[in-house]
């Protein structure tokens, strides 16, 4: 391996900053103040949620499925019982033929059902609503895919290779989407979020809920959104705009 | 009588345990002698703690934080096992298992201890990541 040029890097680096600074000033202060110091923890005065657009997102485009996949080392799937932490739904109306298109992951809810159906306390919710599986104390039971309205957990089924760092994962543990917490660690945004927006769809909107200010609650306030099977009173950090 | 006899038991015990202490010693000290394994050098001068330290509690520093990040969401702690495969990888391949010479795998077939990490955790650098995937 190559020694790490740091010259290059402080170059990249202040060249990126000055770019955010002139071009979007806003986005970029908020992304540094998103991010929590190191050794701090996740705060119980955040919930972090998405927005999604159905009326933006493009029927047949795979950009944010092909992103999840590429960020966490996941295997395109061949087969049913392949792992799988997002996947597109086209939703028709038979009566009017209305076509609408979304992305479909772990809905992030307020009181998650697969919490408490774990009995080992692997499936958990963390302070600022993301909900994640400890692979250290998850047993495979699957007690969590059954609970799970949304279908949104996979059983990893065979050896994994391939892995990233910021996502291990293994045979014999359930997973599911995790926000992708350690960008959000960072005050980043998910690589849906970030790929949809590159593929010029601009369909899901990250951000905090308990925020006023941050954009995804001032487009919640404005618009009727709605969580998938409200009626469940699961109260989902993930949101759908025009179903 | 009785009560001497425990005495002598004990006085027994306290030399068996003595030696034991001494035979421990010695085993430490072969560490640096010729029957340690030979192990890709570290980057880097300084090491998160000493190497005595590391190799008796690495398992519970790496253990005790992998709670507090997981469940927690602390970031940017002293131990952290991302940490050590960024400077104990193999400089060639980026990754600490492949042969008894990565820094891992040597180590703990040395002392015959299973390593389970890697089943779940990327076993190679950010850096290596990119490249062709290892099999399982």
């Amino acid at each position: 391996m190559n020694p790490v040029d740091t010259g290059r890097r402080k170059f990249l680096g202040a060249t990126a900053a000055a770019a955010g600074v002139a071009l979007a000033p806003g986005v970029l202060l908020y992304e540094i103040a998103a991010a929590r110091p190191p050794g701090l923890e996740a705060s119980r005065s955040v919930r972090w949620g998405m927005l999604v657009d159905t009326t933006r997102c493009a029927s047949g485009c795979t950009a944010c499925v092909d992103a999840c996949n590429r960020e966490h080392g996941l295997p395109a799937p061949t087969r049913p019982t392949d792992a799988q932490w997002i996947r597109k739904v086209e939703l028709k109306d038979l009566r009017s033929g209305a076509v609408h298109s979304a992305p479909v992951m772990c809905q992030h809810c307020a009181e998650p059902p697969c919490v408490d159906v774990c009995p080992t306390g692997a499936s958990f919710k963390r302070a600022d609503g993301i909900v994640l599986v400890d692979r250290h104390t998850c047993i495979g039971c699957r007690y969590c895919m059954m609970a799970c309205p949304y279908k949104a957990r996979s059983f990893v089924h065979e050896p994994t290779a391939g892995q990233k760092t910021d996502t291990p994962r293994g045979k014999g543990c359930v997973e599911s989407c995790n926000l992708c917490v350690h960008r959000v660690d960072k005050g980043g945004t998910p690589a849906c979020v970030e790929s949809c927006a590159a593929a010029g769809h601009q369909a899901i909107v990250f951000g905090d809920l308990n925020d006023p200010s941050s954009e995804i609650s001032r487009r919640v306030q404005a618009v009727a959104t709605t969580q998938l099977r409200a009626d469940l009173r699961t109260d989902n950090g993930v949101r759908y705009a025009g179903l | 009588m009785r009560v001497a006899g425990f005495a002598q038991a004990g006085g027994t015990l306290r030399a068996v345990l003595g030696a034991g202490a001494i035979a421990l010693a010695l085993a430490g000290a072969a560490w640096a002698g010729a029957r340690a394994p030979a192990l890709d050098a570290p980057r880097g001068d300084k090491c998160v703690e000493d190497a005595a330290t590391m190799r008796r509690s690495h398992m519970d520093f790496l253990k005790h934080q992998r709670d507090d990040t997981v469940h927690r969401g602390i970031r940017g702690a002293r131990h952290s096992l991302a940490g050590c495969i960024e400077c104990h990888a193999n400089p060639k391949d980026g990754a600490v298992l492949g042969s008894p010479t990565h820094f891992c795998q040597g180590c703990h077939e040395y002392a015959a201890v299973k390593l389970d990490c890697f089943e779940c955790h990327a076993s190679r650098t950010r850096a290596a990541q990119a490249g062709p995937v290892r099999a399982p």
